[in-house]
């Protein structure tokens, strides 16, 4: 097979030709800034308007309360230091989970060395948030819980209605990265009790460096970025118009798609996880069978390490992702794969392959095929299975 | 992120394998850490090294980087081989990126842990050997503050 096998979509994904082709106008033809008076601007304010009026809708918000921002870190790091300044003088405790992206997690931890506090809730080894844990957390001075939707790296989806309900019954404000789950799954942030929601565009065939925020009316956090009117004085800077036009119309596409893209996604997701777990041995696939979004698979493979097996997929034009350490950059192996439990050498030989809407059956026999052989040419290298070979044949 | 000669000994690893009855063979690192190289040691009456062989799992440049030091020490005197340094293995690999050199004090330690095994057991002493540490981590690089 030529061509490439791009199965790592929660990493980011293609824009797609229609969402650029809705962009382009705005970077040569409509290029005023939307707070211009002159009709020709004009153009540029309808254009912000409507995306976010889809937007909105989709998450069955009000317009005002859509925030566009730079991305989901940015929208991450608002939600939460944002919270932690406006409502220190009520408490100063945030409550978390262990497996939350870096986004939430090093800003809580930033958050720590300021004097607040913050509790990091543990999950099930299928990656699910203990909502009795959560529960216990909760304190008089408890101002924020920040969930997840559904995780990056293991796809598994989180109770989030659940979460938001507690959170409003004890009266605390509650915030959910849906970075991974936007425009994977239906979300209505009334029925969910969602205070706050982060969302990026390229991760759902939209453009990278555009994302928003929804806040809540009434929620009283304050402007992250100062020097402008935009986005009703809470977020300054002149708007990344042909981003948004962007944002909307990936998301236009998202909401039609959504049942049909997720139904296919599923089987072909199922069909990979059942082929690579019945066919390669000494595997097994990370996060729930289920309750996972439907283009996530990842999987461990015992006694290789990560790097070294995307290094040799992408030799066959196979794109995917690894949690181990030598793809992070430190010597430890994915938060989230220690957090379900999985020991330090199980989480290195770890693969995430996340599908696409274009993605088919052969695609993934080739992937299967490749696996395979790449698996047990890496074995065959390795001290470890040849230990493992070794007391095996000595216990038999 | 990886030079042509890295990508070359990943792709193409020499001295892939075990030797049975070895001279020496020692592994170092740990899968903690993700890294863990085995090397084995063929050496003759007159101290040379006869064959070597390596098993290792690990990242890309810990591949690459056994394998070319598998290259430097086979044929050459135990002495000689007490020269190959990670300095050495990276330099004959034209570099390897700032994260991944650990990857190569890995390589010489393997080395290094597999002559120590042989200087055992025949019961002789090599020159500027030390007894390897059973980690090369244990108090490795500090992590990046970042925030």
């Amino acid at each position: 097979m030529d061509k490439l096998i791009y199965l790592d979509n929660a990493s980011t994904t293609q824009v797609y030709p229609e969402v650029f082709k809705a962009m382009k106008p705005y970077f040569t033809e409509y290029y005023g800034n939307p707070s211009s008076i002159y009709s020709f601007a004009g153009e540029s304010k309808k254009a912000v308007d409507s995306a976010r009026d889809k937007i909105a809708g989709f998450i069955g918000a009000k317009p005002e309360e859509i925030y566009f921002t730079a991305g989901g870190s940015e929208s991450d790091n608002w939600a939460i230091k944002a919270t932690a300044q406006a409502y220190s003088g009520k408490g100063k405790h945030i409550i978390t989970t262990t497996i939350e992206h870096h986004a939430v997690l090093h800003t809580c931890q930033a958050l720590e060395k300021q004097g607040f506090e913050v509790t990091y809730i543990n999950t099930d080894s299928e990656g699910i948030v203990d909502i009795n844990e959560l529960k216990a957390a909760i304190r008089p001075d408890t101002i924020l819980i920040s969930v997840m939707m559904a995780n990056n790296e293991i796809g598994t989806i989180q109770p989030v209605a659940e979460i938001g309900k507690l959170a409003k019954e004890k009266d605390i404000l509650f915030h959910t990265d849906a970075v991974q789950a936007f425009g994977q799954l239906p979300i209505n942030v009334d029925d969910c009790h969602i205070d706050m929601l982060s969302a990026s565009g390229h991760k759902l065939n939209g453009p990278k460096g555009i994302g928003f925020l929804y806040i809540r009316k009434g929620v009283k956090i304050r402007s992250f970025v100062h020097g402008g009117a935009q986005e009703r004085k809470r977020r300054a800077g002149t708007e990344n118009v042909p981003g948004i036009v962007g944002l909307g119309t990936a998301v236009e596409r998202a909401v039609k798609t959504m049942e049909e893209r997720a139904g296919k996604e599923k089987e072909l997701r199922d069909y990979l996880i059942d082929r690579v777990l019945e066919e390669i041995p000494y595997c097994r696939l990370n996060g729930h069978r289920t309750e996972r979004l439907a283009n996530n698979a990842n999987f461990s493979f015992r006694f290789i390490e990560g790097e070294s097996l995307l290094i040799r997929l992408d030799m066959k034009g196979i794109c995917g992702s690894s949690g181990s350490a030598c793809t992070s950059g430190s010597l430890d192996p994915s938060h989230v794969l220690l957090a379900i439990g999985l020991p330090h050498e199980i989480a290195h030989g770890s693969l995430r392959l996340t599908l696409g809407e274009d993605t088919t059956r052969e695609e993934l026999d080739y992937v299967v095929e490749a696996l395979k052989e790449i698996v047990s040419g890496l074995r065959d290298m390795s001290p470890l299975y040849e230990d493992f070979v070794k007391k095996n044949a000595k216990e038999n | 992120m990886y030079s042509e000669k890295v990508m070359d000994h990943f792709e193409h690893p020499r001295n892939v394998g075990e030797i049975e009855d070895a001279s020496g063979v020692g592994t170092v690192g740990n899968a903690k850490c993700g890294d863990i190289m085995r090397i084995y040691l063929d050496i003759d009456e007159n101290q040379i090294i006869r064959d070597v062989k390596f098993k290792t799992f690990g990242c890309g440049a810990a591949v690459a980087t056994s394998s070319m030091a598998t290259e430097l020490v086979k044929g050459k005197s135990i002495q000689e081989a007490m020269q190959v340094t990670n300095k050495a293995v990276m330099e004959a690999l034209d570099g390897l990126p700032p994260v991944k050199v650990h990857c190569s004090l890995l390589a010489e330690e393997a080395i290094h842990a597999a002559l120590w095994d042989y200087a055992e057991k025949h019961d002789i002493k090599i020159e500027g050997l030390e007894k390897p540490k059973s980690d090369i981590h244990e108090g490795g690089e500090e992590e990046e503050e970042d925030y």
